[in-house]
């Protein structure tokens, strides 16, 4: 089943819609925009966005070109009470930057293009085809949707970070603490998360609903993030693959990543 | 049976009231974990299995080893080992309650366990491993059970209990392979990722085990009337020594597969034991004590006249035991993470609320065995009381 | 009876043990003895009939989280045809903004300490 043409309009018309509230959310006044009635969720339900098979795009260029911007990071990890700490063992992310060398272990060049090899390319959860993070997880906490996203039962993982060993992106984080007190704004449309339990990027699935794009790909006004359904031919992910030169992340390990970096 | 366990001398009574001691310490820091939270341990997002899961895959090793004493005594008919094979049983009950225990204080979310019951996941190798470790649990209580009532009363074992025993046989060998498995199975980790691990976790395991039994028989015959005789001992002194040999050669494989071929995912790990990645040697000087600790047990189990000492095999069992513990209690599972999938090198080292909680394990499988064996002792009328 | 002395210590000892909770809520003597949620909000109709919410909404939201999470089936649909989107912190709670005075009320009456609030963020509250 694809997204047939009148239905994507009406669904990017509301999800533009849907934008101007979430730029909102992404402000400092945080109050004014969570007050119901602010946007109607039960009208958003009805037209979410579909896919069959859910897919981003990051154009490194384009992101390298803002320098030190870190919307899509601040956005996504603000809409998710996504936690801040002051240390790096109990840190837990989403969204990151990463030096390419890291980023792409398996593409050692050492003369590689000098703006390549200084990048630092966004990483995510790669939403593979064959994730083995949910092949591991002794609960099905993690498993994956038929539209491609990788998802988190919070309410069933037991944290024996089966998942974590087994994700060969390190993208998985656990909360080695209680976080709620390390969020500092605290956004009462989404849980935050307890203790003892793995996390990770869910592509939006809770803004998809109710139509919206993820809040990363909404926040970045460079156009760097393009998020589609690679099995739409129509889908200005599909176009962007086809006219430009992309990479995965370890692709020899036969995961099938669901995220494209655009290199050329 | 158990009645045979209550009534002792006061150095029994001394020992026990201090394993529960450190039990209730380890009890107590178990609180603390529990109310803040796995980040009280040296675990960080890099390095997420540490010292707990690191004891639980090497006392997976010491619950298998039995299978060196019941195999040549219940399928070869082996009489030497009447004496010490329900000590080796016994043990093993002990090393999976304490497996079992150190998953439990490795969970985040240790009250949801039963999930993995209400929704089993047979794709997952711990779905597998919870079977194999429960069955083997469950087997090894019947046999051990029955076997010393019927010394009690004075009677061969029913013969009914000969097709258990005969099954926990490979349901040794299956519990360490499903270990194995949980980690060779990871494309995410080359230095686990090795066709080689399960064989290798047999072989330390059939060392290591065997040397902890033949070390706490020395300290039964030390302390009480037990003795088993010279065979016996010299027996497992000989399964040691082969065990061993095949261990330290499944290392070596190892090591040359990595360096020669030099692929960095896998050569950063043994770089990473045996001379530090990224300036982090966290490990190294342990890894070495460990080789160093193989290279004497070798020697001193492989010359006879050093082997049929009985000083020098406990000697020799202690360097295998340690020797043993360090490479799998510590390198094994640490080294896995070290460097991560991106590359990078993160410290781990345990801390010391997550030690004790160790220690405290560790003390419920002593008064396990303790139990069992007294028990066991007073039965023959090993021991005085 | 041998050792009836300790015997009968013994049980003493375990009785009070045992019947400990009745004791101790006795003698801090404010337990209350009815329970009286508040309804706060002018909305007339609830996802389902009061009795059925009263006696069986943890199943109606543990039903609810898993069509959300697991099977991303959001819209419910009420006896009566209307539809609400199945939210703990959205539908139940823009109704029920009082937890203390709602969903408190009874939990602590029935000594249930339900893991919702460990990450579901309740609605702000005046204070009194």
């Amino acid at each position: 089943m694809t997204i047939d043409r009148r239905k994507f309009i009406k669904t990017a018309g509301l999800a533009s819609l849907a934008g101007l509230v979430g730029k909102n959310v992404l402000g400092q006044d945080v109050s004014e925009v969570i007050e119901p009635g602010a946007f109607d969720r039960l009208a958003g339900l009805q037209s979410p966005l579909q896919a069959q098979r859910w897919a981003m795009a990051v154009d490194i260029k384009k992101c390298e070109n803002q320098h030190d911007c870190t919307k899509c990071i601040d956005a996504c990890h603000l809409v998710h009470n996504v936690p801040e700490f002051d240390n790096p063992k109990d840190e837990i992310k989403w969204i990151w930057k990463e030096p390419f060398e890291h980023a792409f272990h398996e593409q050692e060049n050492e003369f590689q293009k000098t703006e390549l090899i200084h990048s630092t390319p966004l990483l995510f959860c790669n939403h593979c085809d064959n994730p083995p993070c949910v092949s591991v997880c002794p609960t099905r906490a993690t498993w994956k949707r038929e539209d491609g996203i990788v998802m988190m039962d919070w309410h069933r993982c037991i944290g024996c970070r089966y998942c974590m060993a087994g994700c060969p992106y390190g993208s998985r984080s656990f909360n080695w603490r209680d976080p709620r007190p390390f969020i500092k704004n605290l956004q009462r449309d989404y849980p935050t998360r307890m203790r003892g339990v793995v996390e990770k990027c869910t592509f939006c699935d809770e803004r998809l609903a109710l139509g919206m794009l993820p809040a990363c790909v909404e926040a970045c006004d460079a156009g760097a993030l393009v998020f589609g359904d690679l099995e739409d031919p129509e889908a200005d992910i599909r176009k962007l693959l086809n006219d430009n030169f992309s990479i995965r992340r370890k692709p020899g390990l036969g995961t099938q990543p669901e995220i494209y970096y655009i290199v050329s | 049976m158990i009645e045979k366990a209550l009534r002792g001398n006061s150095r029994y009574w001394g020992w026990i009231g201090f394993l529960f001691i450190v039990i209730f310490v380890g009890f107590l820091f178990y609180l603390r974990q529990f109310g803040y939270g796995l980040g009280i341990t040296g675990l960080n997002r890099d390095v997420t299995w540490g010292l707990y899961i690191a004891q639980f895959t090497f006392l997976v090793g010491v619950a298998a080893s039995a299978v060196m004493v019941v195999l040549p005594y219940y399928l070869h008919d082996f009489k030497a080992f009447g004496k010490i094979t329900i000590l080796g049983e016994t043990l093993a009950i002990a090393s999976v309650v304490m497996c079992g225990t150190f998953i439990f204080v490795d969970m985040g979310q240790p009250l949801r366990i039963p999930n993995v019951f209400i929704f089993p996941s047979p794709n997952s190798l711990m779905f597998w491993d919870t079977i194999a470790l429960g069955g083997y649990l469950v087997l090894n209580v019947i046999i051990s059970i029955n076997v010393i009532a019927s010394e009690k009363k004075g009677t061969p074992p029913p013969g009914w209990i000969k097709p258990i025993i005969l099954l926990s046989i490979p349901w040794a060998i299956s519990i360490h392979t499903v270990t194995a498995f949980l980690y060779s199975g990871l494309a995410a980790r080359p230095f686990w990722m090795t066709a080689i691990l399960a064989p290798r976790f047999l072989a330390s395991a059939f060392s290591g085990g065997p040397a902890l039994l033949l070390l706490l028989v020395f300290l039964l015959r030390k302390f009480t009337r037990f003795d088993p005789g010279r065979e016996p001992i010299q027996k497992l002194g000989l399964i040691i020594t082969y065990a061993m040999t095949i261990n330290v050669f499944f290392v070596l494989m190892e090591i040359f597969t990595a360096f020669y071929s030099g692929i960095p995912e896998h050569l950063d790990h043994f770089k990473f034991l045996y001379v530090g990645l990224h300036g982090n040697t966290t490990l190294v000087p342990w890894m070495w004590v460990s080789s160093i600790l193989a290279v004497i047990s070798l020697v001193l189990l492989y010359i006879p006249k050093t082997r049929n000492n009985e000083t020098v095999l406990g000697l020799a069992c202690v360097t295998v035991f340690v020797s043993i513990w360090i490479e799998k209690g510590l390198g094994m599972v640490i080294t896995g993470f070290v460097p991560n999938p991106l590359g990078e090198v993160t410290r781990y080292w345990p801390t010391f609320t997550e030690t004790m909680i160790t220690i405290g394990v560790y003390a419920i499988g002593a008064l396990i065995v303790t139990i069992f064996y007294k028990a066991t002792l007073s039965i023959r009328g090993e021991v005085s009381v | 009876m041998y050792d009836a002395g300790k015997i009968i210590i013994g049980l003493v000892v375990f009785i009070a043990l045992v019947s400990y909770p009745v004791w101790y809520d006795a003698a801090r003597g404010d337990i209350p003895t009815s329970v009286d949620p508040k309804i706060v909000t002018t909305e007339k109709e609830c996802v389902a009939p009061t009795e059925y919410m009263k006696a069986n909404h943890m199943d109606l939201l543990n039903q609810w989280r898993d069509n959300v999470v697991r099977k991303n089936i959001r819209v419910y649909t009420a006896e009566s045809g209307r539809k609400f989107e199945m939210s703990l912190s959205h539908t139940c709670m823009d109704c029920h903004s009082n937890k203390s005075e709602f969903c408190d009320e009874c939990h602590n009456y029935s000594g249930v300490n339900p893991y919702c609030w460990d990450c579901h963020i309740e609605p702000e509250e005046e204070q009194p």
